[in-house]
């Protein structure tokens, strides 16, 4: 492996970004956009877990039998997820009642699986580290561009701070409801996919099948 | 790594340089690390759990606040709660007891207590034993008459019991608000309970019709006592709609909150 620590990074926020190239994680994308607020927290908490669980992976990946290696991941994954909801309920009780069993599901987020088997596992500690919080940092990037597009429109508010003065409470700006609806981020995430791959060709998946003109007919 | 070279090292080293895949070293990481694994959780979970708890009583004075339309975004949960006055309320008579520090009267606790609950046979509300003390809060207007009274209220909806309040007025018959904070309805179809649209549907209903009989009904079609006691059943949320409409008219009933709804209307609190 030739990249910097820098590289790890940067890389997984747009030109290796786990939703946008990779298209992981779109599940809890779905959910938790609906308001920056929620969004930007469970961000920081898939950051915090891909970035522990990778190091933590790392530095045993030597000792971690082959046979158990996905179960051993998962328990030090489910154990940081643990701790993660309980400080959460502990220090941000409204966001954890809001983000409720989406918290747990990051043990499922294939973000978090994805860079423990594809990175920590050959790569020393700390630059696991620095990997899992780069794909991390690109989720919640993406997490938090859907976010601000969805809250904006759909309740004319930015981190519950009113932006747009919507009908309802006296101002002139309509919501679109739908965009509080999870359907909607799918629609978001798959502009902004077609987005970055406009500007960034190279993203863009080789055809798995051409047509071809069969000579002698 | 040749046997000769591991028989020169201590019994550690030649376990850490056996192959990662040999049985016993699969064991001893799998069993060490649940045991590490499991000893950090612990350690978290019971290190966090005071706060947990404070943040628990505090969403559940927020919701008192909220019920009783006092709540303000951003406002100091437990000054603003000082101004209920809370009392111990033995559900048979419908009178106050100070038998209990209201303050530190647990309800929960109080219902599953052998001898301060009792088993019942008639459970519309699916709650199993009731609690014969209940902690109620009354709030006061500036003069010291009576503005409204804020009564604990649970039940049994499709997948969870729901804890919530009613707020009545004075006259101790005409609906204030309600509102659930502990329930696991679906999101989305029983878990509307929450949703501020619902909510307000509550509030200027009635319980009871001229002559005391209970009407008040959460249901698809509107009563023939009338639209005063009739709240709109949340579509696609039936079992819901009808556990809350059970707990409801349990609560408001005799066995629950009717003796000290008497009471409060004969203006004996």
């Amino acid at each position: 492996m030739a990249q910097t620590k820098r590289d790890l990074l940067i890389d997984p926020l747009v030109d290796n970004n786990p939703i946008t190239l990779q298209v992981l994680g779109i599940c809890s994308a779905l959910a938790v956009t609906s308001s920056l607020q929620v969004a930007f927290v469970m961000a920081l908490a898939v950051t915090a877990v891909t970035g522990f669980s990778s190091m933590f992976i790392s530095v045993l990946r030597n000792q971690i039998p082959g046979s158990i290696r996905i179960i051993v991941q998962m328990v030090i994954i489910a154990s940081l997820v643990i701790i993660v909801d309980q400080v959460l309920k502990a220090y941000a009780y409204e966001v954890s009642k809001t983000l409720s069993v989406f918290v747990g599901l990051i043990i499922t987020n294939c973000i978090v699986m994805g860079r423990a088997e594809a990175f920590a596992m050959k790569n020393p500690p700390i630059d696991s580290f620095i990997d899992g919080v780069g794909n991390g940092l690109g989720y919640g990037a993406l997490l938090l561009v859907v976010g601000f597009i969805r809250e904006l429109f759909g309740a004319g508010s930015l981190f519950g701070v009113t932006i747009l003065p919507t009908v309802n409470n006296g101002g002139w700006y309509v919501p679109n409801g739908m965009l509080l609806l999870p359907p909607s981020a799918f629609f978001i995430i798959g502009l902004l996919i077609w987005a970055v791959r406009a500007w960034k060709p190279e993203q863009v998946e080789e055809r798995e099948y051409k047509i071809q003109v069969v000579e002698g007919h | 790594m040749s046997d000769a070279s591991n028989q020169n090292k201590g019994p550690i080293a030649r376990f850490m340089a056996a192959p990662p895949d040999s049985v016993g070293k699969t064991v001893f990481i799998a069993v060490s690390l649940c045991l590490i694994a499991s000893m950090i959780v612990s350690a978290v979970s019971v290190a966090l759990r005071p706060m947990q708890e404070q943040n628990k009583l505090k969403d559940k004075q927020a919701n008192v606040l909220q019920v009783a339309g006092l709540y303000e975004d951003g406002m100091d949960v437990i000054e603003g709660f000082s101004v209920f006055e809370p009392h111990v309320l033995e559900l048979e008579t419908g009178t106050f007891t100070d038998q209990f520090d209201a303050a530190t009267f647990d309800d929960r606790a109080a219902a599953a207590d052998p001898e301060l609950s009792a088993r019942l046979s008639d459970d519309p509300a699916g709650i199993g034993r009731q609690a014969k003390f209940v902690t109620v809060y009354l709030l006061r207007n500036d003069d010291g008459s009576l503005d409204k009274v804020i009564l604990p209220i649970h039940g049994y909806g499709l997948w969870s019991t729901l804890y919530g309040f009613i707020a009545l007025e004075e006259n101790g018959n005409d609906i204030f608000g309600l509102q659930f904070y502990d329930h696991g309805e679906t999101p989305g179809l029983g878990a509307e309970i929450d949703n501020p649209r619902w909510k307000a549907l509550w509030s200027g209903k009635r319980l009871a019709d001229d002559d005391g009989m209970l009407q008040i009904t959460v249901a698809k079609a509107v009563p023939p006592a009338g639209a005063d006691y009739h709240v709109d059943a949340l579509a696609g949320a039936t079992l819901t709609s009808v556990g809350v409409d059970n707990l409801v008219r349990f609560w408001m009933g005799e066995a629950g909150f009717g003796p000290f709804l008497e009471n409060l209307k004969a203006g004996e609190i």
